[in-house]
């Protein structure tokens, strides 16, 4: 069974030792000989999620049909690309940029795609040091204070120590940070600006790593909030671009969408969509996915790089199948627009 | 009452009109045997909820349950003090010339002045079945929390002490995966995924709830609801819509299913009006 459990694991079942251990533990009431008692044991021990059960299914035939499963079963081919070949080089082209105020002033308002390395390393230096702030949500939790509802719980031991209600004590809601659903585009076409976007995400998630969700969004939706954790930012982006299998393929926008709205919840949740909407997929699901989809979130965002040239119309189909269901269209070509990103996430009630 | 195999466990359920599969009846045979919380996942109305209730009704143990939502506390799961009565207990005492505070402290943080929320009420009730319902709406501090309290079945309340459980209630946690549960609480508990059930599952869920229920009308829903769930739809219909929309049917008196009664009564299965307009403009019902 351990040995079992070992195959498992190889193939990406997260079956620890604590689960082998349930695993032995159900066996022992069941019937050991039958092959149905055998894998349902298994299985309700070993998987966690419904991802879990069609490799359990091809590893439990594998092992007891005789014959072991193929240790790390064929994953899809993935393609790594790393990102401006990590830190280092950008440290030393930072040189090169003068850091006098109206350099800096021109090259925050400059497309990052036009960017020369050294100038772009500044831009992503920056973007690091952003402090990205963000609109608060009345919680449950309630603290101590001057008015709100009655703590009773105070006022009772107060009561008792004083042998009379002296004074009524108060307590009222905390507020926490609202969440930031972040979806990056990491399609071709987004290319030129897919690192600077994932630098940005970067910057939201350290600021707040509990309310901010990222994924990245191509041919498909694979969740990086736990690769951009790292409070470096290199570091973080070399993890990320080592998750994302899909890098530079297509986009599949609405597919996506449905995905992220079957499996997790939006409601309430501020929802950044950077992409250009190149939409290879159908543009009607993609406009219905966008409905459901502002229907429950709070707020949804849509940065577009394209947006920030001056002649920009948004033309694209999946643009245009999106535009009636969000909020704000900004602009994500500079450091600038990423600024006034940032802001308008601080602050999202304020208009348009 | 002993129970001493997976297929005893679904005779029993059947005998309460709940039919299980074999992978069910096994996670909940085992559940029991193990003292381990069975978490069932899987999509809205494949029959989570509806389980715990039939297990309840098995053992004849009452069914106490916890609605998660977000922002659910401990003041809400647990336990609350019931503060009126305090300071009515207080006020008494003080008319009454009692002003010992060590002993009017010990009074008022009695057993009688707590009152017991859900968890609180499983850990006392023996036996007992709690139903954790939809823990993925629930925040994930909250998750830690009832981790804890699953572990060992005992709540410590600082002014009183530990209340702990003689006998573990049966506790099913449900899930729609609307997000991922924190695998510390899925280690603790058996993992079954529940899909919607097959073709003849189904016209024998339908026939088994529903004894007036004609077969040919059982296996005509049975078959149109699978034909509705590889529509694409927001809200694909579950076992308890399908069971819903029958009832639907039979109370306007319908013997089979045809395209006009099945379009009126659509609102019992679909419950979004893209699903209903998408299946209507399909022609789904028209051919079934």
């Amino acid at each position: 069974m351990t040995g079992f459990a070992r195959t498992l694991r190889a193939a990406g079942v997260g079956a620890d030792h604590e689960r082998t251990q349930n695993l032995l533990k159900a066996l022992g009431h069941l019937d050991v000989a039958r092959r149905e008692d055998v894998y349902w044991a298994g299985r309700l021990t070993l998987c966690a999620t419904p991802d879990d059960l069609p490799r359990y299914d091809r590893c439990f035939a594998a092992y007891f049909g005789g014959r072991r499963a193929v240790r790390g079963l064929t994953r899809a081919a993935t393609v790594t690309r790393h990102l401006a070949g990590g830190e280092g080089e950008g440290e030393r082209g930072q040189e090169a940029v003068l850091a006098t105020a109206s350099p800096l002033e021109v090259l925050r308002q400059r497309d990052v795609a036009a960017l020369s390395e050294a100038e772009r390393a500044e831009v992503h230096r920056m973007l690091a040091l952003l402090r990205a702030r963000r609109e608060r949500r009345l919680s449950r939790r309630l603290a101590p204070s001057r008015r709100g509802r009655l703590d009773q719980r105070r006022t009772v031991r107060e009561a008792l120590r004083k042998g009379d209600v002296a004074r009524l004590r108060h307590r009222d809601r905390t507020t926490r940070p609202r969440k930031v659903v972040l979806l990056v585009d990491v399609s071709g076409s987004m290319a030129p600006y897919a690192e600077t976007v994932l630098r940005f995400a970067h910057a939201m998630a350290r600021t707040e790593p509990r309310a901010t969700r990222v994924y990245s969004i191509g041919t498909r939706l694979t969740p990086i909030s736990v690769e951009l954790r790292h409070r470096d930012p290199g570091t973080a982006l070399a993890e990320v671009s080592k998750a994302i299998p899909d890098w530079s393929g297509g986009t599949r926008l609405g597919e996506e969408l449905r995905e992220l709205l079957t499996r997790t919840s939006v409601r309430g949740a501020i929802v950044v969509v950077a992409s250009d909407g190149w939409e290879r997929g159908d543009p009607a699901l993609l406009g219905e996915q966008m409905a459901r989809l502002a229907r429950q979130a709070r707020r949804v965002i849509w940065v577009n790089p394209h947006k920030g040239h001056e002649d920009y119309q948004p033309l694209t189909g999946g643009m245009r199948a999106a535009l009636p269901f969000i909020d704000d269209l900004v602009a994500g070509h500079s450091l600038a627009a990423f600024e006034e990103l940032s802001e308008r996430l601080s602050d999202a009630r304020r208009p348009a | 009452m002993d129970i001493e195999s997976p297929a005893k466990l679904a005779d029993l359920l059947d005998q309460h009109a709940y039919l299980a599969d074999e992978g069910l009846s096994t996670a909940a045979f085992l559940a029991l045997r193990m003292g381990r919380p069975l978490f069932l996942e899987g999509e809205a109305g494949v029959g989570k909820t509806e389980l715990a209730k039939t297990m309840a009704l098995m053992l004849d143990a009452p069914l106490i349950r916890l609605q998660c939502y977000e922002g659910l506390d401990a003041a809400q799961a647990l336990y609350d003090w019931d503060f009126a009565r305090q300071l009515l207990h207080l006020k008494a005492a003080e008319a009454a010339g009692i002003t010992d505070a060590g002993r009017l402290e010990g009074e008022i943080y009695d057993r009688r002045f707590l009152i017991a929320r859900p968890l609180l009420r499983a850990i006392e009730t023996d036996p007992a079945v709690l139903l954790v319902d939809e823990i993925d709406r629930a925040d994930d501090e909250f998750e830690a929390f009832l981790l804890e309290v699953l572990s060992d079945f005992t709540i410590s309340v600082p002014e009183l002490g530990t209340i702990s459980a003689r006998t573990p209630p049966v506790v099913v946690v449900t899930s729609n995966r609307t997000r991922e549960v924190h695998d510390a609480l899925k280690r603790r508990c058996l993992y079954h995924w529940l899909e919607h059930p097959s073709f003849e599952r189904e016209v024998a869920i339908l026939l088994r709830r529903l004894p007036e229920c004609t077969e040919a009308l059982a296996r005509q829903v049975a078959s149109t609801a699978a034909r509705l769930r590889e529509h694409g739809l927001v809200k694909p219909p579950g076992i308890a819509e399908t069971l819903d929309w029958t009832e639907a049917l039979l109370t306007l008196g319908a013997r089979d299913l045809d395209p006009g009664l099945a379009a009126v009564t659509l609102g019992a299965a679909l419950k979004y009006r893209e699903d209903v307009e998408k299946v209507l403009g399909s022609g789904v019902l028209g051919r079934a």
